[in-house]
């Protein structure tokens, strides 16, 4: 990995940092003369952490304030429309961007990065059409996490394809350890639809006609990453339509699950010694992405947080809101406190053994969630319909046809097809 | 005062009592469950693997070293401040609950004395507009009110609050106003009172028991409400429910679902005091002084 | 009542109603029949940490001539009405042509999302309803029954299910009713099959939520009744009893008809709220087995890409749906109320 000659460079660096934010950790120099930052954004330690440490630049010409919660999706644009925008500032994911793109409330960073942003590391920009429209500081996405002790019982190794993963499957129901070894969140709706993408893609496919709106998953590989998902709902639990990621890392640490497919931002509580028995937590271990159907990438997305700028705000409070979100995400945010709280994208940070398996996922060359302006559509018709297949209301085909169906009435109304 | 209508016979007290129990039961089951489990850790009140879990608590032995543990309600109030957000919902539940009693009492009383037929229409528009999903409208004000710098204030959740119940106790109080005779304020006009000072003094000491009924519901909705202050709120005038829910986790990160479960035990206390209080109101209010007067 | 009178009496409601239901009540009508411009898609490079990838984007310079000149949108009238995702016309005289029978014809019409939704929704509320005000009648004759000291308690116990918030409330019924669960072992032990799992099941499903709704909507029939129970004239009932009236004929020709206008109002007001169901759908995740038309307004508008017009349209929807559900009970209104009021 390049970076890694990068961060031993930083290493000195750090340590000044460090100790001038001990020294007065509510009077760190930004450098800005004036303006207004206001923070949107989900509401999870990391992005409590970076958002705290951008609230160290407030000084008595500078006001800084944050608004955290889950249901930011729903207010960050509304509340960036507006001139000036209520947020200067919005922290989003791969998918949330989309909706700031598509309503043209965010501003390229070209100008600010070229004069002030010359450290941030070039990995972190998040560029569209050539132009910077977020500063990326952490990374996520789903893996294996599997229980090491029972598939040594089995003797099995670490499944590399979901196929081994049903063999294994198999083999820890047949020897009688667990009636429901495969876990998953499978929940209807946006989980349910997240693990369709995850199967297509691992299937080698396309969502769209290239550079049109026009679905298209009604075909083999639609069919065969349903098959495989209602081969591996076989081994879940008879309730898993309704089991979010809550309720999946619940039955794993009740110890009723051996192998499943998590998210990575998760996988340290699965692994704490809360909530869960020695048995299961010290046996807990996470695995690369799994591939399906003999393709080479895994079935799996990446996702990066980052943040950008708001269009309607004056240049001062955009310089502002640059600078206090730099040093929200600069290496000067990561502490023993931090550092285990996510993929940090930042320089100096260190790896802990839960995170192998997002950085496995980025090793792996799996594709980015797709960053489409109409890929919310898609995702929210697959969440509605796929259930009807799952429990055996209709076939795969007719499935997908619905599934398409559904979608083109929505891009039909929001001006992405006639 | 006894109520010689309401002796039964030995038979029937006991079926009732019977069914009283047993809705008793049913009714305070979940709660008592909650109670009791909101002092285990989250691993025995949520066990996947038996629900005896949560009764006896063999994880919270291992993890706490004790039967009971107070950590989701320290969690709760000395961590993450959540006396703040129960200080907010005060506030809101108070001004809503005054100010649609106010605005109520005097459409409500308006409607029922009222001959014409836009009395009528008036409740049926009032109807109308209460069918509208709250998400929908909620969805609609955000781009004005955050063009007109009204988004985040308590004021502007509570003047929500306040519009989207008033159809609910206009409804209600029309229902309770009009069981109140006639005849009482329409003497007291006869007396020379001006309609004001009819309804001051001839209504109001008479109208307790609907307003104390209709208040305890626009309590509950402004207590209980997600849709309007999750939106509409910014993070330090959060009220309780929204707070609650940020306890709860996302998609991709665990919460602290004690902490969650722990707050909603611990609000309920205040709330039981409440409804003694007022359940005195409701009985001793009545219509004696209608009957008699 | 003077009309001048009437109007200072209710100018501060009506106004609160008219700046914050009637003006986006009229604005989301509005919107109904308008939908976002045409896109125009432009296909570009996208790189971020993970690579660079071949994307496609809103070119904001071109659409942005579009929306100056029509703000709105574009206007579509009933176009978003008559689509597949509402009363998808189109797809239903399709259905009906390639239909071999009525049960055919049926499963067809249940796939369509709207009226999958609205099947669920009418059942839900033709079983909640009722049954919630019935048990609460109940409910309330029994705690009036009982001596005073016992009924504040009671009514707080009572409460509890309205009380504790649904969002907390349902994440723990939800449990309660896992396979696991207290509730769920218990149903298993019942049915003699300890395979049986409320959650996975579609029937079970529809009849836990319903439980659910009557659990949590009784204690509003309990209150409302209870409170009218206080204002039944006891000297009525006293005459009546001399006059050597049953129980049942008390309960019959005094008591029914003195809570008459509150049962209406309890009718109108449940059947609306259950019509709207939508919360316990979220907090039980059962968008697999049971989906209702708020529902559908909070995914539209919960989504990636938010779907104003859609949400719109569905919430205009639910409130024609409504009033269909209540005109009966309106009409009765309508001719009791000149004499109620003579």
């Amino acid at each position: 990995m390049k970076h890694i000659s990068r961060r031993a460079t930083l290493a000195s660096f750090l340590c000044s940092v460090a100790l001038a934010g001990a020294a007065a950790p509510a009077l760190a120099d930004c450098g800005i003369a004036s303006g207004r930052v206001s923070i949107v954004g989900n509401e999870f330690p990391a992005i409590k952490s970076v958002a705290a440490k951008a609230a160290e630049c407030a000084i008595a010409s500078v006001q800084i304030k944050a608004n955290l919660t889950a249901d930011h999706q729903k207010i960050n644009l509304p509340g960036m429309q507006g001139n000036p925008a209520e947020y200067t500032t919005a922290i989003v994911a791969t998918s949330s961007i989309v909706a700031l793109l598509n309503g043209d409330v965010v501003r390229p960073l070209d100008d600010l990065v070229a004069q002030h942003g010359a450290d941030i590391p070039a990995r972190q920009l998040i560029t569209i059409d050539g132009r910077i429209m977020a500063v990326a500081f952490m990374a996520n996405s789903q893996h294996l996490v599997y229980r090491q002790d029972v598939l040594a019982q089995v003797g099995v190794e670490p499944p590399k394809t979901y196929e081994e993963m049903i063999e294994a499957a198999e083999k820890i129901r047949a020897a009688g350890i667990m009636q429901n070894p495969v876990g998953g969140a499978y929940a209807a709706g946006w989980n349910l639809a997240q693990e369709f993408v995850n199967m297509y893609l691992g299937q080698g496919g396309e969502f769209f006609e290239p550079g049109t709106a026009r679905v298209a998953i009604n075909n083999e590989r639609g069919i065969a990453a349903l098959e495989t998902m209602k081969a591996l709902s076989a081994y879940m639990n008879p309730d898993f339509l309704t089991h979010d990621s809550n309720a999946t890392s619940a039955e794993w640490e009740a110890g009723n699950v051996a192998l499943m497919n998590m998210w990575g931002s998760r996988t340290g509580r699965l692994m704490d010694a809360e909530g869960s028995t020695p048995e299961v937590y010290e046996n807990t271990r996470v695995g690369a992405p799994m591939t399906v159907g003999g393709g080479s990438i895994p079935a799996t997305t990446l996702w990066w947080d980052g943040w950008t700028v708001a269009k309607n705000i004056s240049d001062e409070d955009a310089l502002a809101t640059f600078l206090a979100m730099k040093h929200g995400t600069s290496p000067a945010l990561l502490n023993d406190k931090t550092m285990g709280e996510a993929v940090w994208m930042i320089d100096g940070y260190v790896p802990a053994e839960v995170n192998e398996g997002v950085l496995q996922t980025m090793a792996m060359g799996a594709r980015p969630y797709p960053m489409l302006p109409y890929m919310g559509l898609l995702h929210t018709a697959l969440g509605d319909n796929i259930a009807d297949f799952l429990t055996g209301k209709e076939d795969a085909a007719t499935t997908l046809a619905d599934i398409e169906a559904a979608y083109t009435a929505a891009a039909r109304e929001q001006g992405f097809l006639n | 005062m006894t109520r010689t209508a309401d002796r039964r016979a030995p038979a029937l007290q006991l079926v009732l009592t019977a069914f009283l129990v047993l809705w008793l039961v049913v009714a305070a089951f979940p709660f008592l469950w909650t109670a009791w489990g909101s002092l285990k850790v989250e691993g025995d009140f949520f066990s996947k693997a038996d629900w005896v879990n949560a009764l006896t608590g063999p994880l919270t032995q291992v993890e706490t070293g004790g039967s009971f543990t107070g950590a989701g309600y320290h969690g709760a109030w000395v961590q993450e401040d959540f006396w703040r957000a129960a200080l907010n919902s005060g506030i809101v539940v108070v001004c809503v609950v005054c100010i649609s009693l106010t605005f109520g009492t005097l459409g409500g009383y308006a409607l029922s004395r009222s001959t014409y037929r836009y009395a009528f229409w008036l409740l049926l528009m009032a109807l109308v507009f209460r069918a509208m999903p709250p998400i929908t409208l909620v969805s609609g004000y955000l781009l004005p009110f955050y063009q007109w710098n009204l988004w985040g204030h308590l004021p502007t959740a509570i003047i929500v609050l306040v519009a989207i119940n008033q159809p609910f106790t206009l409804w209600m109080l029309t229902a309770f106003f009009r069981n109140i005779p006639r005849d009482l304020d329409e003497s007291a006009r006869v007396d020379g009172c001006t309609p004001f000072q009819a309804f001051r003094h001839v209504i109001i000491p008479v109208m307790w028991p609907g307003v104390i009924t209709t208040g305890l519901f626009s309590f509950l909705l402004a207590y209980n409400d997600f849709a309007v202050t999750a939106m509409l709120l910014s993070k330090e005038n959060q009220t309780m429910i929204p707070k609650i829910a940020s306890f709860l986790g996302t998609t991709q990160t665990k919460g602290n679902v004690m902490f969650a479960v722990s707050s909603v035990v611990s609000v309920t206390a205040p709330l039981f005091l409440l409804v003694i209080f007022f359940q005195r109101q409701i009985v001793s209010g009545l219509t004696a002084g209608a009957v008699k007067g | 009542m003077k009309h001048r009178t009437f109007l200072w009496f209710f100018l501060p409601t009506a106004t609160a109603m008219f700046l914050f239901i009637a003006l986006p009540v009229a604005s989301v009508l509005v919107q109904s029949f308008y939908a976002p411009h045409e896109q125009v898609i432009r296909e570009v490079e996208n790189c971020t940490v993970f690579g660079c990838t071949k994307s496609t984007t809103i070119d904001q310079e071109a659409t942005r001539a579009l929306r100056e000149a029509e703000p709105l949108g574009r206007f579509i009238g009933f176009g978003i009405y008559a689509d597949r995702n509402h009363l998808a016309f189109a797809e239903v005289a399709r259905a009906w042509r390639a239909s071999s029978g009525w049960a055919d014809f049926r499963g067809r019409l249940l796939n369509l999302p709207f009226y999958g939704a609205l099947a669920f929704t009418l059942s839900y509320t033709a079983v909640v309803t009722p049954f919630s005000i019935l048990l609460g009648f109940v409910v309330a004759l029994a705690v009036n029954a009982i001596p005073r000291l016992m009924r504040g308690p009671m009514i707080f116990v009572s409460l509890l299910p309205m009380i504790v918030t649904p969002l907390v409330g349902a994440l723990i019924l939800f449990w309660m009713i896992d396979a696991r669960g207290i509730l769920g072992a218990a149903l298993q032990g019942l049915a003699g099959d300890p395979g049986l799992s409320v959650k996975a099941s579609t029937p079970l499903m529809w009849a836990a939520l319903m439980v659910y709704g009557i659990w949590s909507t009784t204690p509003f029939a309990f209150v409302v009744y209870y409170a009218g129970l206080q204002t039944v004239p006891q000297d009525t009932l006293e005459s009546a009893m001399i006059d050597g009236a049953s129980r049942w004929q008390r309960i019959r020709y005094v008591l029914l008809p003195h809570l008459l206008p509150l049962t209406t109002f309890m009718a109108l007001i449940k059947i609306m709220d259950n019509f709207r169901v939508f919360e316990p759908i979220v907090s039980f995740n059962a968008g697999a087995h049971a989906q209702s038309l708020s529902y559908f307004i909070y995914s539209d508008l919960g989504g990636e890409t938010r779907l104003l017009t859609s949400a719109a349209a569905t919430s205009v929807l639910t409130i024609a749906g409504v009033i269909v559900l209540l005109s009966p009970v309106l009409l009765r209104t309508w001719r009791t109320f000149g004499k109620a009021s003579a």
